[in-house]
């Protein structure tokens, strides 16, 4: 018994290791099991949070698609619309032409009478019925004196009720809009006069304070010139400027110098730019407040060190025996660059400018300072027309206090999204295709 | 190679050309300052561009009131903005600034009221505030009961700073320091609630500097919550907390009827009535300011002007009071609307 134990009491070394190893063993597995258990519920909260986001955002913004139209009878009655009878494009333009929609409300409701009353039964018209009327009248003057149906928009108030998102059950001092107006719209569905379509003002106008008629082609168009100067301007700096430190220049202190500031600009505040844009272009060069051609100046500011960084990433890619294959045969260091080290690295540093200029899409923060939070209802046609950009549409929509315009804001985020997204996944494919790896 | 040169060169030029161009003539009249302002300002602006084919729509940019003086102070000239909006009157300070820089022609216009309301979420009993009772929740310094001495604010709930009121916790979201709203809200509520207390009253005898700053200096313990700018915002935070105070304008109320409602000051609820018969205490006037000399220059001010000051804009029943402008009385409007058709600038 004895020698029994005292064989126990000195076990084999190498049991004596499996032992602490199977003693440990339970506490390992469980720790890895752990880790694995945080790192799920990290991607799990990260996409609840994505999908939440998005949910909110396309629940509120969806309804913005569409818009509520309604058909009136109008009489395009020649004594409103052309008392001389002559036909002078300058009259026809200068009618009044609400004065038909009016009418036309008024026959449709014949008993509405005092002027309060009247006032809300021609509020349920969008106030540019009558410019469309007007439109139509000088396309084809014909028209005149004729009877037709016309759609034309539906206020704010009329398309807000019909989407739902105004309680009709509370008492009508606490909704915006009155027992009679939702009767009337009532009697308009019932004669078939009220209709949603799609919504073709959000991509076809400006800005507009009236929600029903606003649009982000205004703040579309002042986009794609700002990111259009930003690219033409950065991306042929920052491949050079990648270029000459990759292949040319020599490595000393001052590149290294260099280097360093490239990587700290990449770093530095988007705000810090804007406010280095208003010191520089505006105050000093002169150049117009709130015009496309200074935002793009000041985007490409900030794009230009992420383009440098992308593109010094692709040419390092490009393995030396390419460069050494080149200068054996003869090239000169000019044709090795050009001829076959750029092309190689070009899919990288194309990736890396689109991802550039998506961060440039959705900056707003610096184009605070150089005057492009503004109110313009005018499409821009050019670089120094006054102009805004999407982040700060959906900004500026977002404090308004008009109940429509939360939707639309929600429209406008879902559109800038659907860039970024188209954005992104064009440097995928660019990556995906065209990058080689040795 | 040589091609590219010629491209980019070309190009250089067409963006130059166009600058100069754009710097030599602006057709567009410019217009910056108060967010406040904003929303009845880009209305006009936009009714003025439908109206008048002849003429471009006005851009309009919210920079604050403060900066938009700035920027309009800035000198006479088609890169500086023609107007500026304003939720509060010139300051000499500014007026000084811009004669610095040969400012010197300045129209005044007045164009309403704007209502500051003190809102919480329609589902608690209403709150019969005073403004004595507001100074008492937010001031950063409070009088001591028995001394009379100014000590940090110790009142945690309604209830302890006006037995009738109900027992809630205070919580105020408000807009922060560089809002227009937030000064009118201390010039309006704050100095006005302050007024009554012995120890602010001999304050005020002795060094008027500091009664001022006594009076305005909002409690920074978390019982006022600074919200940012944006007015929706503070609406949603007020439906999904109940006990909870916001401070915004009429706007805001009056678009957002059915979730919160507007609380009583000093017995004057906040109604479109009592705001333009100024009856109801916390409400200040708007402005915008038109530089004379660009008068000439910039085609359409003469026009938007008219526009702004006219009966269907800024009336009585004009299309700006759908917007929550609060318009003026009628014979104030009419000399208002006179005064500015006359350009007549503010006195030196």
């Amino acid at each position: 018994m004895n020698s029994l134990d005292d064989s126990a009491a000195l076990p084999p070394p190498s049991r004596d290791i499996k032992t602490i190893v199977n003693a440990g063993l339970k506490r390992r597995h469980a720790a890895e099991r752990r880790f694995r258990w945080f790192g799920l519920a990290a991607i799990s909260l990260g996409l609840a949070f994505v999908v939440l986001m998005f949910a909110n955002i396309i629940g509120k913004g969806y309804p913005a698609f569409w818009q509520t139209f309604i058909e009136l009878p109008v009489a395009f009655d020649p004594a409103v619309i052309d008392p001389e009878g002559r036909r002078d494009p300058k009259a026809l333009a200068d009618a009044d032409y609400a004065a038909l929609i009016r009418a036309s409300l008024r026959g449709l409701f014949p008993r509405v009478e005092g002027r309060r009353d009247l006032r809300e039964l021609y509020g349920l018209v969008s106030s540019n019925a009558p410019f469309r009327l007007r439109g139509q009248v000088l396309d084809d003057p014909a028209l005149i004196g004729a009877t037709r149906s016309v759609w034309v928009l539906a206020s704010a108030k009329v398309d807000t009720l019909i989407k739902g998102n105004i309680n009709r059950t509370l008492d009508e001092s606490l909704r915006p809009i009155s027992d009679q107006e939702i009767a009337w719209v009532d009697r308009l569905i019932a004669d078939g006069r009220l209709e949603q379509r799609f919504n073709t003002i959000l991509f076809g106008n400006g800005d507009s304070r009236e929600p029903e008629q606003a649009g982000i082609r205004g703040a579309l168009m002042g986009s794609f010139y700002t990111l259009l100067i930003t690219f033409l301007l950065s991306f042929p700096i920052g491949v050079a400027t990648a270029v000459y430190l990759e292949e040319f220049a020599p490595k000393n202190r001052w590149t290294d110098l260099i280097e360093v500031n490239i990587n700290n600009l990449a770093a530095v505040p988007s705000i810090v730019f804007g406010l280095l844009g208003l010191a520089v272009f505006i105050n000093f060069f002169g150049l117009p407040r709130s015009a496309p051609l200074v935002g793009g100046l000041v985007l490409s500011l900030m794009t230009l060190p992420v383009i440098i960084i992308a593109g010094r990433a692709a040419l390092t890619s490009v393995p030396p025996s390419i460069r050494e294959a080149a200068l054996g045969m003869g090239a000169s260091k000019l044709q090795m660059v050009g001829h076959h080290v750029l092309p190689l690295a070009m899919p990288g540093m194309l990736t890396g400018s689109i991802i550039g200029m998506a961060r440039a899409l959705g900056e707003s923060a610096p184009l605070l300072m150089i005057g492009m939070v503004a109110f313009i209802v005018d499409v821009p046609r050019g670089f120094t027309d006054p102009a805004t950009v999407l982040p700060v549409q959906i900004y500026l929509w977002a404090d308004l206090p008009e109940r429509a315009f939360v939707e639309r804001t929600s429209a406008a985020i879902m559109v800038l999204l659907g860039f970024m997204i188209l954005m992104n996944g064009l440097a995928i494919v660019l990556r995906k295709r065209f990058e080689r790896r040795w | 190679m040589r091609k590219q040169k010629i491209i980019l060169a070309i190009a250089a030029a067409g963006a130059l050309a166009g600058v100069a161009h754009a710097q030599s003539a602006r057709d567009y009249i410019s217009i910056v300052g108060s967010s406040t302002v904003y929303p009845f300002s880009t209305t006009v602006a936009e009714h003025f561009g439908k109206a008048n084919a002849k003429f471009k729509t006005p851009k309009v940019e919210s920079t604050g009131t403060g900066g938009g003086f700035k920027l309009f102070c800035g000198g006479v000239g088609v890169q500086y903005p023609d107007i500026s909006n304003a939720s509060r009157a010139i300051k000499k300070s500014e007026l000084e600034n811009c004669a610095k820089n040969g400012v010197a022609e300045i129209v005044e216009v007045k164009i309403g009221f704007d209502g500051i309301v003190i809102a919480s979420s329609k589902k608690t009993k209403p709150m019969a505030l005073t403004r004595k009772d507001l100074w008492l929740a937010l001031a950063k310094e409070v009088p001591e009961p028995g001394t009379g001495k100014l000590t940090a604010n110790p009142f945690k709930t309604w209830k302890d700073v006006n037995p009738e009121l109900p027992a809630h916790k205070i919580e105020v979201l408000g807009p922060p320091p560089t809002s227009g709203t937030r000064d009118a809200f201390v010039e309006l509520v704050m100095d006005e609630g302050c007024k009554d207390f012995p120890a602010i009253k001999e304050l005020e005898k002795s060094d008027g500097k500091k009664a001022k700053a006594a009076c305005g200096a909002i409690r920074e313990d978390g019982a006022y919550i600074e919200a940012g700018e944006n007015d929706n915002l503070i609406v949603n935070k007020l439906v999904s907390n109940l006990n909870a105070l916001g401070i915004f304008g009429f706007s805001f109320l009056e678009e957002n009827l059915d979730k919160i409602q507007g609380e009583a000051i000093d017995g004057v609820p906040p109604t479109f009535e009592n705001i333009a018969a100024g009856k109801y205490p916390v409400s200040r006037p708007l402005f915008f300011y038109v530089k004379k000399a660009h008068v000439a220059v910039i085609p359409g001010m003469k026009e938007f002007i008219a526009e702004f000051v006219s009966q269907k804009a800024s009336g009585n029943e004009g299309y700006l009071s759908n917007k929550g402008l609060i318009p003026l009385p009628k014979d104030q409007h009419t000399q208002v609307a006179a005064d500015a058709n006359g350009l007549k600038t503010l006195a030196p």
